[in-house]
């Protein structure tokens, strides 16, 4: 077991006229080496419950065990626990601030405390890891990149900690297309190749239907949904009206359906509905 | 820490005070630190007394939410007041140590307290009961005689009012990146001086490439909206003087003459 979250809710302004319940009774258990997707609408209380994963916000009430161990009791090392539990901003690349791509990247080995060979190892490992050419780049100065280049560069900079849960928010908001698909390329390859534990904070449904094992709903600070990608994007009106909805595609089916009844709509990706609509062409012509 | 600052926060409300032209706060502002400076007696501080009292009670801002913004000043408050207490010479009323206390010094003590305490609470007023576009307002029409003399007022107030409506974005700004880098290990609390300092580098790089990112954002939205300085430029509030101005105009003004026949009589 590699995160359990009980009874988990977080009070902002408690006790004053501004409080605010962003997350409320929160119950979870994530596997290792699973791929998980979070969505919600804004304000649903994704971020304040990532930021609880590696101890940047404390719970008002309720436990959380990474591997076993409690991170809410006080006397954990935030140090290590930062350390497993990568956390990857939303636009990410703004904390950028060293001369040069590499030192950046070696901001997070350098405060564990590493050796200068270690930090270096893990430099171009990282680099390396997110498709980022080392040795053209480590002495580029950050700012000089492109937007899809200095997220990479971002992402790297906590993969140098060797986290073994990566959590990401909207790790694609505000990328161009081709930028998009190689950064999730890469975290989808960083899941089957290292066996990390991905969290995938997303508001692209396309996105989410393409990679992750596992679908977990917010809303209003909580849980209201918990399942396979297939399972929850069979709810749409469901969806809908908690203000998200189901990829392009399964509309798309969806509308197929209602002329064709013999075809399936619990399609989630772009690649199946070919499948479906070849099969259910060569099946039976047309009725 | 910086939520504890209450000088200068504006407190919402729809009072007299509140209500009253921006220009005539300023000035009574103004005439009220210069009637301050005037007196030099006890008696004169017991009508200051009654004019503030009567200003926050019409204005209906708490009193505990005044004293709060005293609070982070009672250091100098003190430190004011323990300087003359001991350094004025005159009648010896008791020896603490090597220092004396004297008559002179602890009537000198309490007044300059009384003075920097009024002068404190008389400006955090205006700044209260005053939102910060209308004082910003307020002081570009104050400076608009300046202008012949080459004197920017309306692109001061600009700056003014831009600068005053990035504090809590900035503010916001910064805790995410703090969060960011705390996220790499970075530790922002333990240590020295000096390792405190330079670990405000990864905060303070970002930070100010993101003010200027801002900023240059800002102008071309500005631009892109026909935006070209003062020249000729309408308002959507125009400032009208009302009776309630003249009004509150003459009571400082009476107040103001008080304190002079105190001083000079």
């Amino acid at each position: 077991m590699s995160i359990v979250i009980k009874n988990l809710t977080h009070i902002y302004n408690p006790k004053s006229p501004f409080e605010t319940k962003a997350l409320d009774n929160i119950n979870l258990e994530i596997d290792k080496g699973e791929f998980i997707g979070l969505i919600g609408h804004t304000g649903s209380g994704k971020s304040t419950f990532i930021q609880h994963l590696n101890g940047l916000l404390k719970p008002t009430s309720g436990k959380i065990f990474i591997n076993g161990l409690d991170i809410t009791s006080k006397d954990v090392s935030l140090k290590e626990i930062r350390q497993k539990v990568g956390l990857v901003f939303q636009y990410a690349e703004y904390q950028l601030f060293e001369e040069t791509v590499a030192k950046d990247i070696a901001f997070g080995p350098k405060n564990l405390g590493l050796s200068e060979e270690e930090i270096e190892k893990r430099v171009k490992e990282s680099m390396e890891m997110v498709g980022l050419n080392y040795e053209v780049l480590k002495d580029r100065s950050p700012f000089e990149l492109s937007g899809g280049q200095k997220r990479r560069v971002a992402i790297a900079g906590i993969l140098a900690m060797k986290p073994e849960i990566l959590i990401l928010d909207e790790p694609t908001a505000g990328l161009d297309p081709k930028g998009r698909d190689e950064i999730l390329g890469q975290i989808k390859r960083l899941h089957e190749k290292y066996k990390i534990t991905i969290i995938l904070v997303s508001h692209s449904m396309e996105d989410i239907a393409k990679l992750v094992d596992r679908l977990i709903v917010m809303y209003r600070g909580k849980i209201v949904m918990n399942g396979t990608p297939r399972e929850i994007f069979s709810k749409s009106e469901e969806l809908e009206r908690l203000g998200l909805g189901i990829p392009q595609i399964t509309y798309f089916m969806k509308a197929l359906k209602k002329k064709w009844v013999n075809i399936r709509d619990d399609v989630i990706t772009v690649d199946e509905a070919k499948e479906e609509i070849l099969r259910a062409i060569r099946g039976n012509n047309y009725d | 820490m910086i939520k504890d600052i209450t000088i200068g926060q504006y407190y919402p409300g729809n009072t007299v005070i509140h209500k009253l032209d921006p220009r005539i706060k300023i000035i009574i502002t103004f005439l009220f630190i210069i009637a301050l400076f005037f007196i030099d007696k006890f008696l004169p501080y017991l009508f200051v007394l009654g004019f503030i009292i009567m200003v926050i009670s019409m204005s209906k801002i708490p009193v505990k939410y005044i004293l709060k913004g005293l609070k982070p000043l009672l250091p100098i408050i003190i430190i004011t007041f323990l300087l003359n207490l001991f350094m004025t010479r005159g009648q010896v009323v008791f020896e603490i140590g090597p220092l004396d206390v004297t008559i002179e010094g602890l009537n000198k003590a309490s007044f300059m307290a009384f003075r920097l305490i009024f002068l404190i609470v008389g400006t955090s007023l205006l700044t209260l009961t005053t939102s910060p576009i209308s004082l910003t307002d307020g002081i570009e029409k104050l400076l608009n005689p300046f202008k012949k003399i080459g004197v920017p007022a309306h692109e001061l107030a600009m700056m003014m009012t831009i600068a005053l409506r990035f504090i809590p974005t900035l503010l916001e700004e910064a805790e995410k990146i703090m969060k960011a880098q705390m996220a790499r290990g970075a530790d922002f609390e333990s240590g020295n001086v000096l390792n405190r300092a330079k670990s405000l580098v990864p905060l303070l790089v970002p930070l100010f490439i993101s003010a200027f990112r801002r900023a240059d954002e800002l102008a071309m939205a500005m631009e892109a909206r026909c935006y070209r300085g003062g020249e000729n430029r309408t308002r959507m509030k125009q400032l009208i003087l009302n009776t309630r101005d003249f009004i509150a105009m003459s009571i400082m003004l009476i107040l103001f003459v008080i304190i002079l026949l105190y001083r000079y009589l």
